[in-house]
């Protein structure tokens, strides 16, 4: 047990406190104790930074279960540690953020930061797991807790919606990624990564190579809200916004990149995983920023924009995979690991705008009462502060200096550029494609962040249409986007220190064969004859001139056809699965026993026969043995009586019939010589035959002819009970042909010495075989108490009635 | 209301005695030929439903005061007693013993009468508690 596997379960360990925090002092924000836990665990996480800076890292392993070979091994290097520095980062200006975002008085505060807290420790738990399994476990726990986060304020439907939404989409990834886990088992033998990554070349080799990719990739695209499984994540805006901004645009969603990341060394420069992760990546890129510029809502378009972002990484990180194809020493290598290298820089510089912009689009949120951009306007001057962050943050999204999100822009369109240039996994013709629908991408991303501020801070203020006067947010809820804009600023200026601690140690995980020999300088200039340059340039100026004709094309969006929208997609799939389940259910449950019996008895033929059949076991005793008159006779009365029972209209004859079987049955026991048997049942069917008479008197009067003449011949039961009946028989038969050995009876004719007993049925009922009597007089008893009791129950019931 | 059954009931006083004993013979003859606990016990019951059947179920009832759901739970006791008694060594199992009586000369004794007495009580008690409680529904 380290000081590392500490950290992630502290968020888990304190949630137990923060109900007694909150019952105990009712005066100070619950946020105030829930603040530490972050800043400890990023205070601690950050000493490991010089280590993996310096190339190295850290595996520590305490045993879980090890007969199964699921431990809680934590891996520490850049890339885990990295995410680990985002999540408590980004998390503890949440938890502040939120402190004066939530009210004391209104809200329950202990639900709100147990579950942020829960959803912190799966989350820490996710990229720094080295075993699968534990992973797995934790990525489900963010599932659930994100679920619960959603969901927080359950009395609104659209709430309950979203959380339903998001929680479907994820834990079908999520079992599809458990699936992926096992598959990679099976391959490789253990479930450690590091392991799996050690063992590359088996697992490239084996049939189950592709299956477990795509389960994989499922499970990451999921997670982060890659095309189609992106539809989630609007819905999730029901959500706070201090959640929004925490797991829906810096945390969460990126457990799919991390996956994706982490898993490149095992599946990396195969062309499969190149193709699939850039494809849905830049398609995901490509729809998201289209589908932002349409919203009407700011936190609609922010999901979008994460959507499109996130869809930016994946695919920079499927390009980059091309670097794997390549050895260690070869330049092509250096070239593609770039676009790795942007991955990651992106994601980080994704952290810190969106978290921004999110927290800004909550303030305003908060102070006017609204998001919708149609209400909104002419807050520059009202909100200066908030203004300035979301310019910041929006500029930063476009891709504009001096923000970190030019610098990440850049590299973005180099490494797509790279991609294009690819001589392997059949770029070819196609590859042209990769950096003219990222150019398209990034034109919509640049309309649509300057619609989030120009439609929210430029233009007329209506206070009429606004629920509060709008004022700027207190200082507490300023501090932690201005924090984030800080290093939005910073990163642009000083990308290389970043490049040193973090990225390259990130780099390095991703593409550890190749990763370490990068030597890379971030520059914010390329020099006039760059393509990036020029493309950046075309950006603005097409994005310019979009926004200013804005109004003149969104009758586009009003024409998609509502076959388009996912969402639709989503929902008639559910109410579809619902309607045919609905159907299948009431088609085979019909409520009627003899339908039951039907199936019972098909199953039974099916299954019984089938195999029979399938093994050939039919077969016959030649010699069955001398059958005397007396046999046929009651035979034939046997045969007769019971034709009668099936065949009569009425039910006195098929009671009578029925004790004609019986005893017809008794005579049969006494010419085979079973006279304790004939015995009982001559009694046992005189009991029953009055029994049934008994219920034959009480019957209650029948309403129609029709009914009384009983049910109608039905040849489909008559051919079930006609299979049933003939392969009973045969079975019988074919049993009787195969005596595997000899019968255990000869032990039983030593009754008289071992029992004392000459009646050798008796003495095995008695004394060889007593317990089968024993609990067989306990059946009886119990036959009779429940006859006692339904009588007697019903009996007083019936009197209650009365006297009611 | 009720019919002249004198001949019934009459017949019923003889006859249920030789069908008393006929349960009692097949009970205990059920050791060495045909018969046993449970035909003896459906006999036994067979006896009592035809008093019933004659006479009326009060009059039995006051007659006979026996309790059958009590003589359920005695027979299953019985079974059980004759069951654990001998499992001091854990063992579900009957001796038996060939005793020299003065009278009767050499009989022979076995725990798995006793064990067959619990089940002709539960028989009778069980049968007789259904036809009771349906009796008395009707």
């Amino acid at each position: 047990m380290s000081w590392v596997h500490v950290m992630i379960v502290l968020p888990l360990l304190f949630a137990v406190f923060i109900p007694f925090l909150y019952k105990a002092f009712p005066k100070i924000h619950t946020g105030w104790f829930v603040l530490a836990v972050p800043v400890v665990i990023f205070g601690y996480l950050a000493s490991f930074l010089p280590m993996v800076a310096s190339g190295q890292t850290a595996m520590l392993e305490v045993p879980w279960i090890p007969y199964f070979d699921i431990n809680f091994d934590v891996y520490v290097d850049g890339l885990g540690l990295i995410f680990a520095l985002i999540i408590s980062g980004i998390g503890a200006l949440v938890v502040v953020y939120s402190i004066f975002y939530l009210s004391k008085a209104r809200e329950a505060l202990h639900n709100f930061y147990v579950y942020l807290m829960m959803f912190m420790g799966a989350m820490l738990g996710v990229v720094l797991s080295d075993n699968m399994i534990v992973l797995y476990l934790f990525r489900e726990l963010t599932s659930v807790s994100s679920f619960l986060l959603i969901a927080y304020w359950y009395q609104r439907k659209q709430s309950r919606f979203g959380a339903q939404k998001a929680m479907l989409i994820t834990v079908f990834g999520g079992f599809s990624m458990l699936a992926a886990i096992l598959m990679l088992h099976n391959i490789g033998g253990t479930f450690s990564i590091q392991e799996l990554i050690a063992q590359g070349d088996v697992v490239m080799q084996h049939e189950l190579f592709l299956p477990a990719m795509l389960l994989l990739l499922l499970g990451a695209f999921t997670k982060s809200a890659q095309f189609p499984f992106h539809i989630w994540l609007p819905d999730a805006m029901e959500a706070p916004t201090p959640i929004s901004a925490y797991l829906h645009s810096a945390t969460m969603v990126k457990a799919g990149i991390y996956l994706v990341a982490r898993y490149t060394p095992i599946f990396g420069g195969t062309p499969e995983w190149f193709w699939i992760v850039t494809g849905v990546g830049l398609f995901t890129l490509f729809w998201g920023s289209i589908n932002a510029v349409k919203q009407r809502d700011l936190k609609a378009l922010l999901a979008f924009s994460t959507i499109s972002q996130l869809g930016l990484i994946m695919s920079l990180l499927g390009m980059g995979s091309a670097a794997l194809y390549f050895g260690s020493g070869d330049d092509a290598a250096q070239i593609h690991l770039i676009a790795i290298l942007a991955a990651v820089f992106h994601l980080i510089n994704h952290s810190t705008f969106k978290g921004s912009l999110f927290m800004v689009v909550g303030i305003v949120d908060h102070e006017t009462g609204t998001v919708d951009m149609r209400k909104l306007g002419g807050l520059m001057s009202i909100m200066p502060v908030s203004f300035t962050l979301a310019l910041i943050g929006s500029l930063a999204m476009a891709g504009l200096p001096p923000f970190n999100g030019f610098l990440s822009k850049e590299m973005f369109f180099t490494g797509t550029l790279n991609a294009a240039q690819l001589d392997i996994f059949n770029v070819g013709t196609y590859g042209v494609m990769i950096p003219i629908v990222a150019w398209i991408a990034s034109i919509f991303t640049f309309v649509y962040s300057i619609v989030l501020v120009a439609k929210t801070f430029f233009g007329k203020y209506q206070p009429e249409r606004l629920e509060k006067e709008a004022h700027e947010a207190p200082l507490g809820m300023l501090i932690p986007p201005s924090i984030l804009g800080f290093f939005v600023i910073a990163i642009f200026f000083f990308p290389n220190v970043l490049y040193d601690y973090v990225l390259h140690p990130m780099v390095n995980s991703i593409a550890p064969s190749i990763g370490p020999s990068l030597d890379y300088t971030i520059e914010a200039w390329h020099g006039w004859d760059a393509i990036e340059l020029w493309m950046t340039v075309a950006v603005v100026a097409l994005g310019l001139i979009l926004f200013s004709t804005l109004k003149k094309w969104m009758w586009m969006y009003n024409n998609i056809p509502q076959s388009m929208h996912l969402n639709n997609w989503f929902s008639g799939g559910i109410r579809r699965m619902e309607r045919v389940s609905h159907k299948i259910i009431d088609f085979h449950m019909t409520g009627y026993i003899r339908d039951y019996l039907v199936y019972i008895l098909i199953t039974f033929l099916i299954i019984v026969g089938g195999s029979f059949f399938l093994t050939n076991s039919f077969s016959m005793q030649s010699d069955i043995g001398e059958v005397n008159l007396f046999e046929y006779a009651l035979a034939f009365g046997l045969i007769g009586a019971a034709a009668l029972v099936v065949i009569t209209r009425s039910k006195l004859t098929a009671v009578v019939s029925v004790g004609v079987l019986g005893y017809v049955i008794a005579l049969f026991f006494i010419i085979l010589r079973a006279p304790d048997l004939a015995l009982t049942q001559l009694a046992i069917e005189t009991v029953s035959v009055a029994l049934y008479l008994l219920c034959f008197y009480h019957l209650p009067k029948l309403r129609s002819r029709e009914e009384e003449q009983g049910e109608k011949f039905q040849p489909f039961n008559f051919i079930v009970a006609l299979a049933t009946g003939t392969l009973i028989t045969l079975i019988m038969l074919s049993v009787n042909d195969h005596r595997l050995f000899e019968s255990i009876s000869w032990y039983y004719e030593d009754a008289y010495e071992l029992a004392g007993a000459a009646n050798m049925v008796n003495a095995i009922l008695a004394d060889f075989r007593a317990f089968d009597t024993y609990l067989e007089i306990f059946v009886l008893a119990i036959a009779a108490l429940g006859v006692f009791a339904l009588i007697r129950l019903r009996l007083n019931r019936r009197g209650r009635d009365e006297s009611q | 209301m009720k019919a002249n059954d004198v001949i019934l009931q009459t017949v019923t006083k003889v006859v249920s005695f030789i069908i008393l004993s006929f349960a009692a013979y097949l009970f205990f003859a059920g050791h060495h030929d045909p018969g046993g606990g449970f035909i003896g016990g459906l006999v036994t019951a067979s006896a009592l439903v035809l008093l019933f059947l004659a006479f009326d179920i009060r009059t039995i009832s006051n007659g006979i005061p026996i309790n059958y759901r009590l003589l359920v739970g005695i027979g299953l006791a019985v079974s059980t007693v004759t069951a654990v008694g001998r499992s001091y060594d854990s063992r579900f199992s009957h001796t038996f013993e060939y005793v020299d009586f003065p009278l009767f000369g050499e009989i022979e004794l076995a725990t798995s009468v006793l064990f067959e007495l619990g089940v002709v009580l539960t028989v009778v008690g069980g049968t007789l508690t259904i036809i009771l409680s349906i009796s008395e529904d009707v």
